[in-house]
């Protein structure tokens, strides 16, 4: 395969920045916060800094092909070298990884959860950053490995350490789901490995070489990995762990899962499973089709049952990963294409909505719907931006939300060869009544937080109660959220900004399903 | 009469003997003797004199350990090949001095503090040590049989160290009892073999099998009861029935010296015997060493999620560690996974010995602060010692298998070697070990819960003294288990150089 290979440190070093960020950390005495904030602070900024250089030497030119490749002998023993690379479906991926850590951290500057101890939360999430941009790059499935089992513990530790009440119980439940699915995961790229003859861990090979296997061998070890990356999803009905995890998650937790973390999952599944095991994806196809749509409705239903705003947002990230689901599962670049753009959209939105949530319940302390209400009323810039969160999640077209869901809809109609198009149909129209149940279930959580008076015991300013309770949003808030604001109207008006980028990338991981 | 014996004398020619490849040997048993006299003529107040003189012995003999691993000619083999220096032998050497030499580092306070006596303590110590190289080396039933008892016995008192104490009086009884029980099987098992070879060379019990034109009765039964025999001193289910109260009530470095040398030499003896010893009779052994396995890491773990006790939990996290250990031994039989298998078990080893003692030197860190094994003693460690409950975390981390510390290169191996085997029966038991890697973390998770997540009981944040050689046993740990994960070429690099003579055709 061709590959540029020009400026091939630059990955490496937006990777590792992070790391570099942990070790200063360590070195900062826990007392000195101001310090360990700008600490934090510079290594995101650098970090971006980084990815922004990457934007600007990419080559939208040559979006399918991998762009600064670096291949060093790592576990020569076992065939596993580090190998990076990034192309047109990284790309979105890597640089959001690095843009979301920012706002968070820039949000955590004015918003450490309890117990405190800003110093261990912030190199959490700076090595979070380091699993999370890792993943997207690695080009070997060791060390993809590697980096996806790198961000288990530290969101283990900021679900458990920082999260609400229940947050014990909802972090063992997510590491033991997650590792249970990579544990699957890992056998079957060994069995791949294997199969192709122990040659090498490298994806390119791989998918080179994958596709000559047996069908029935193919479809174990597909089964294999999509157990690890359905968890991740998650897929209905993996999907467990994810509204326990995402409620008790502290705010910058729940922002990073939805953002990144999900889209491990799906990422695996694009880069890894489908175009190494082509003939076991198409016999895959309809049963993940069927899962994720399965998923739209169930997780839609979910919401409507809802009594607590975040877990809310929670269950209509399990409906958004179906859309996204069945776009995979199309197996067509138009499908697949929309997934992607998906993943980056509801990375955006979902990770807004939980910036929200985090905000409100600071100020209420709560986040039962039936105690909220007249947020309009009380803070009005808040719930504006909460309006516009909401109707960018339900699809509303002009914003980014619509060009992940609506294409994956549309594309379902015509599913690549061999599938079963009358399955695939019937399963477009439960997809389209799902919108409309998300366009239910968000407008009316609008309806009961932001319309209205609000509710006796937070009337009046706030007194009698903390005397800043109500302010409306503030700098760090602002700061932080502007960015997500402006990049899911820009990407609802102009959405080939990234579909340019992402289509001939597409084309390049779909080669095996032509004709 | 006299004459004779005479005449035996000056016929009797003296063996050729490589005083490099026994160097190891010769300072341990040297350096033993030095411990045992030091103890004679110091006086109470100079006693810490002979902890320092046991580790410099340990690192004294490292020396010719490194010039021998050094040295390009390989294989030095003596006594008719009953003695080999091979790669295997010097890495799994080389893995016991330092092992040892951590562990002298665990007990160094912690033996001055308590009021027993100190010189038979080191003395004994460096006794098992010397059982444990010479096991490396022991490529015959005699010697292997000999090596065994050199590092069990010393051990059996060593666990029993607090007289006093009536849990270690339990825990060095039934680890004698169970210990010379296994001892007595295992002996029977190598006479039934010494009945059907003629020789107790190990090469030659494989030779026979094969001259005699295939597997006899004799040689089935015989290789059933030394596995059986191996199998208490690894403590695989259904014989690890001793180690949970001799861990417990063992004093805590003994603890970690168990957990980890004395069950890695139970390992290489193991190892040695089936792939030297039986290849030809993998029929035997493969299935009994899958069901071994299996049952081995899940009745480990699913008894260590009930425990409550530190070192009890530990206890049974270092069985079902064992279960992956044994792992590709399931598959070992075939000749192009044999070689693989070998360097899983070696690389399983070394990763292991090095997490699991630095796992201990936390504990110990910790208990001496809270003198206490109960887990929820560990209530809130972050918020007063976050040094320590990084390091614990780390080390738990590993020990699940989480990259990039060290233990998932263990398992990655094992499975790896299993996968390759390409048959039904492999994938069956990776899968086994998949989902039991799984389940181990709901008790190694739950160490970390309590540090990280739960409050300071009494709210007693004072810190936690850790003396200085502990704090060099965590950095060595701490420093090992980081390496081997974040470079794993450094631990399969050993790895694949552990060729044992006279295994593979060789």
């Amino acid at each position: 395969m061709e590959m540029l290979r020009d400026h091939n440190w630059m990955l490496s070093v937006g990777t590792f920045l992070p790391l570099l960020g942990v070790l200063l950390l360590l070195v900062v005495p826990k007392a000195n916060e101001q310090l360990i904030k700008k600490v934090a602070l510079l290594t995101s900024i650098a970090t971006v800094a980084v990815g922004v250089w990457t934007l600007f030497r990419f080559d939208f030119g040559n979006a399918g092909t991998m762009q600064f490749v670096d291949e060093k002998t790592w576990i020569p023993l076992i065939k596993s070298s580090y190998y990076i690379g990034l192309d047109g479906i990284s790309l979105p991926l890597y640089f959001l990884s690095m843009v979301i850590t920012l706002l968070v951290v820039i949000y955590s500057l004015d918003h450490i959860p309890a117990p405190g101890n800003p110093k261990a939360f912030f190199s959490l999430m700076l090595l979070l950053q380091t699993g999370m941009a890792g993943t997207f790059i690695a080009q070997d499935l060791i060390l993809f490995f590697v980096f996806f089992e790198l961000v288990l513990l530290p969101m283990y530790f900021m679900i458990g350490v920082w999260g609400g009440e229940n947050r014990q119980y909802a972090s063992l439940k997510f590491f033991l789901y997650t590792m249970f699915g990579s544990a699957l995961m890992l056998i079957a790229f060994l069995a791949l490995f294997f199969k192709t003859g122990a040659e090498s861990f490298a994806i390119p090979y791989l998918v080179e070489h994958g596709g000559a296997l047996a069908k029935n061998v193919q479809i174990w070890i597909f089964a294999g990995m999509f157990v690890g990356f359905a968890v991740k999803v998650p897929m209905f009905p993996f999907h467990t762990w994810l509204p326990d995890a995402h409620t008790q998650a502290p705010t910058q937790g729940s922002v990073i899962l939805a953002a990144i973390l999900l889209k491990l999952g799906t990422y695996g599944f694009v880069r890894i499973a489908i175009p190494v095991l082509p003939d076991a994806a198409k016999a895959w196809a309809p049963y993940i089709g069927g899962l994720a749509v399965i998923g739209i409705i169930y997780g839609a239903l979910g919401c409507l049952a809802q009594t607590d705003m975040k877990r809310l947002i929670a269950f209509s990230s399990v409906a958004h990963m179906g859309f996204v689901m069945l776009g995979i599962s199309t197996l067509t670049s138009f499908g697949v294409t929309a997934a992607m753009f998906g993943m980056v959209a509801h990375g955006l939105i979902t990770g807004m909505l939980f910036f929200l949530a985090g905000s409100v319940k600071e100020r209420y302390h709560t986040l039962e719907i039936a105690r909220l209400g007249g947020i309009l009323k009380q803070m009005p810039r808040l719930g504006w931006i909460l309006g516009f969160s909401c109707m960018a999640s339900l699809g509303l077209p002009g914003l980014a939300g619509f060009w992940g869901e609506f294409p994956a809809i549309l594309s379902a109609y015509n599913p690549a060869a061999g599938l079963n198009e009358t399955v695939f149909r019937v399963y477009m129209v439960v997809a389209a009544l799902g919108t409309v149940l998300a366009a239910a279930y968000l407008l009316w959580l609008f309806q009961r937080v932001a319309f209205g008076e609000p509710k006796p015991e937070f009337a009046g300013d706030g007194h009698g109660h903390d005397d800043h309770a109500f302010h409306d949003v503030n700098k760090f808030e602002w700061f932080a959220w502007t960015p997500l604001l402006i990049a899911i109207l820009v990407f609802g008006v102009v959405p080939n900004l990234m579909f340019k980028v992402l289509d001939p990338a597409v084309q390049t991981v779909l080669k095996g399903f032509k004709g | 009469m006299f004459h004779s014996v005479i005449a035996a004398a000056t016929e009797w020619v003296s063996p050729q003997v490589d005083y490099h490849a026994l160097a190891p040997e010769i300072i341990l048993a040297t350096g033993l003797c030095v411990v045992l006299l030091a103890d004679l003529f110091l006086d109470e107040s100079r006693k810490w004199i002979i902890s320092s003189l046991t580790g410099f012995t340990l690192l004294g003999a490292m020396l010719p350990v490194l010039t021998l691993g050094l040295d390009e000619a390989a294989i030095r083999s003596m006594f008719d090949g009953r003695y080999v220096i091979d790669e295997f032998s010097i890495v799994m050497k080389a893995m016991f001095l330092i092992a040892g030499y951590v562990v002298v580092l665990l007990s160094t306070k912690h033996v001055e503090e308590d009021e027993y006596w100190q010189g038979e303590y080191w003395f004994l110590l460096l006794s098992s040590i010397l059982g444990m190289v010479m096991m490396t080396s022991a490529r015959d039933l005699v010697s292997i049989f000999v090596a065994l008892e050199f590092l069990s016995i010393p051990a059996y008192m060593l666990a029993a160290w607090r007289k006093r104490d009536i849990k270690s009086n339990e825990a060095g009884m039934k680890y004698f009892l169970l210990g010379v029980f296994a001892s007595a099987v295992m002996l029977y098992g190598m006479s039934l073999l010494f009945g059907a070879a003629n020789s107790t060379l190990l090469v030659d019990l494989g030779k026979s099998i094969t001259a005699t034109g295939g597997l006899s009765a004799l040689h089935a039964l015989g290789i059933v009861f030394v596995i059986v025999g191996f199998a208490f001193k690894v403590s695989a289910v259904p014989f690890h029935s001793w180690a949970p109260d001799t861990y417990e009530g063992a004093p805590s470095p003994i603890t970690a010296f168990l957990s980890v040398a004395s069950k890695a030499a139970g390992f290489v003896a193991l190892v040695t015997l089936l792939l030297v010893a039986f290849p030809q009779a993998s029929d035997v052994w493969q299935p009994f060493m899958w069901v071994l396995s299996a049952l081995t890491m899940t009745v480990g773990n699913v008894i260590a999620l009930r425990q409550t006790n530190i070192v009890r939990m530990m206890a049974y996290s270092s069985i079902s560690q064992g279960g992956f250990v044994l792992m590709p031994l399931a598959v070992a039989g075939m000749s192009e996974v044999s070689a693989s298998a070998l360097r899983s078990v070696v690389v399983y080893m070394l990763v292991y010995a090095a997490t699991n003692l630095g796992m201990f030197a936390v504990i110990i860190a910790v208990s001496r602060k809270t003198r206490s094994g109960e887990i929820s003693s560990w209530d809130g460690l972050f918020s007063y010692a976050p040094g320590l409950a990084i390091l614990a975390t780390i080390f738990l981390a590993s020990l699940a298998g989480i990259p990039p510390l060290g233990g998932w290169v263990g398992k990655f191996t094992a499975f790896q070697s299993l996968l390759s085997s390409g048959t039904g029966w492999g994938y069956a038991l990776a899968i086994i070990g998949a989902v039991n890697s799984v389940v181990a973390f709901g008790y190694y998770g739950t160490i970390m819960r309590e540090m990280w997540m739960k409050p300071v009981p009494d709210g007693d944040t004072t810190r936690v003294g850790i003396p200085g050689s502990l704090s060099l046993a965590l950095a060595i740990t701490v420093v090992a288990t980081l390496v081997f994960g974040v470079l794993p070429g450094v631990a399969t690099h050993f790895g694949d150089l552990a060729r044992i003579t006279g295994a593979f055709g060789g």
